[in-house]
């Protein structure tokens, strides 16, 4: 009787290959993740949360702030600006217009700029030349620069995702193309949407050099637009380099890391939300 | 009573000729199918109706189409129109929403907000579509969740949902399974009381069981036009009948 079940080496070969991917994969997520929790978790301390920065508590509070405070303000600007962009070249442009295709390539080459010259431009241009200085308001402008590509790139593919069919079906009812976008496709693409502005948020919290160059790195919590501050990277970076608070240092990259996770939990809850509504 | 009167109507998507010298009245009250082999211009004339054709990048036409006497393209609402003569697609097109959504899509595009209008609205289209038994108790429910054939038949009740004139369905019954076509055909055959209905069909059977004139398309031209019976029993151009008795297509 012929055995079904026998495997061709090649097979074997190739199992094994993928086990081993995925194992490494997951290796490196777990060493990663458990090296910084390791290390970071000891140092947690109460005195670590304090209103104020002193050089004894090497308080994060402020940086974490500053954090929330840069990523909100980033993602009021890029977002609206990134999701109307691409509606506009998904949904109204001619397909395959020249002026389509300049955008595209325009937005492509924004997303491939290293940061740095973002942070030489943002300090040039928001903090020199409109005199924001170092402040929250230059940071964010320059981040949701950075953004924007990102954020129009993904929800430019989660608009042509959503079937050709619910286009039709919504106009074949008499519905203008405004309300077409705004009922039938929008609702259809915002868990894509969504993904996009998680990555975003994810560059935000991750950036450094363009942090320093246009936030500054103030170990305060800014009180106003106008004002310098520091973001949770921007304050590892410091600790990192000034050489005398590693396990304090260690400490911030673990809040980072789960600052990080609750926020792409919050997303994706407000994705299943935002399904089930519609 | 002629519903739609087309007269010399030609149409290019870009260099392709797609429909040539058309020229043809459809009566109001019956049912009029379209026949022929893929890409013989019989969905993209549907399409002209109500001006899908509009969303087509490079779609020229020329000639005259009129509604009722009333010529569809120049200074007119499309989407006025698209209310008037109502569509059903090929492949079921529900809306990502519940049942109830979907059908509300449509009232609530024109102006209806009374949420009493939309339930009677609601259970008025899902009933002339003859779904609403098996749907009531679902209004909820995603869209999506339904069968094939039931969002087929949902579509019908959305396209309902506006109180068009005429009705075009393009192969609505090409993605279904036979009890589920024997359902549309049995409840089109009852919406031509209410409606003018033109429906684009491969399914030369369903031609003859449901419609009363057929039209035989070729290579964007119409070869032959007439009712039903004439047209399947004594045809008159050579290649209907060839098309009829299966040598091509």
């Amino acid at each position: 009787m012929q055995n079904f079940k026998r495997k061709k080496p090649s097979d074997i070969i190739l199992f094994a290959l993928t086990w081993l991917s995925i194992g490494i994969t997951a290796a490196v997520l777990v060493l990663v993740v458990g090296y910084v929790l390791i290390n970071g978790i000891p140092f947690i301390r109460p005195s670590l949360f304090a209103r104020e920065f002193t050089t004894q508590n090497q308080s994060l509070f402020p940086a974490l702030i500053g954090t929330l405070m840069i990523v909100g303000l980033s993602l009021i600007l890029a977002v609206p600006l990134g999701v109307f962009s691409a509606i506009y070249l998904v949904e109204y442009a001619k397909r395959g217009s020249r002026f389509v295709a300049i955008v595209r390539l325009t937005t492509e080459t924004l997303a491939g700029i290293p940061s740095i010259v973002y942070g030489l431009f943002g300090f040039i241009f928001f903090g020199v030349f409109l005199g924001w200085g170092l402040s929250l308001m230059s940071g964010s402008f320059t981040t949701s620069i950075m953004i924007l590509p990102l954020i129009m790139r993904t929800t430019e593919e989660s608009l042509k995702s959503v079937p050709d069919t619910y286009r039709e079906g919504s106009f074949g009812l008499g519905a203008g193309r405004l309300r077409t976008v705004m009922r039938i496709i929008l609702p259809a693409a915002t868990p894509g949407i969504l993904a996009g502005v998680i990555l975003a948020i994810g560059r935000i919290i991750g950036e450094t050099a363009a942090i320093i160059f246009t936030l500054g790195n103030v170990a305060r919590m800014p009180n106003n637009l106008f004002d310098t501050g520091r973001t949770l990277s921007a304050h590892m970076y410091a600790l990192a380099n000034e050489g005398t608070h590693p396990g304090e240092a260690h400490a911030t990259a673990a809040v980072l890391l789960i600052v990080v996770i609750l926020i792409n939990a919050l997303s994706s809850w407000i994705a299943r939300f935002i399904r089930k509504e519609s | 009573m002629n519903k739609f009167s087309i007269k010399d109507v030609n149409l290019w998507y870009n260099d392709f000729h797609a429909l040539k010298n058309i020229n043809m009245s459809i009566p109001a009250n019956e049912i009029t199918a379209f026949i022929g082999p893929s890409g013989c211009g019989k969905s993209t004339l549907i399409k002209s109706l109500n001006r899908m054709n509009d969303l087509v990048e490079g779609c020229k036409i020329t000639g005259s189409i009129l509604l009722d006497g009333q010529s569809i393209h120049g200074n007119i609402d499309v989407n006025a129109l698209r209310k008037r003569v109502g569509m059903v697609f090929q492949k079921p097109n529900p809306f990502p929403m519940s049942v109830y959504d979907n059908i509300a899509y449509g009232p609530r595009t024109h102006g209806i907000r009374s949420r009493s209008k939309l339930n009677d609205i609601v259970e008025k289209s899902l009933y002339d579509a003859a779904i609403w038994d098996e749907l009531k108790d679902r209004l909820k429910k995603s869209a999506l969740s339904l069968s094939g054939g039931q969002q087929q038949r949902l579509c019908i009740a959305r396209a309902l949902s506006v109180q068009p004139d005429v009705l075009l369905m393009d192969e609505p019954t090409s993605a279904l399974d036979p009890i589920s076509t024997a359902k549309i055909e049995e409840l089109v055959l009852k919406l031509k009381n209410s409606y003018t209905i033109v429906i684009v069909t491969h399914n030369m059977q369903q031609a003859v069981r449901i419609s009363d004139n057929t039209g035989f398309f070729l290579l964007g031209e119409i070869v032959e036009y007439g009712e039903t019976q004439q047209v399947f029993s004594i045809p008159k151009d050579k290649r209907t009948e060839d098309y009829i008795t299966g040598r091509f297509g």
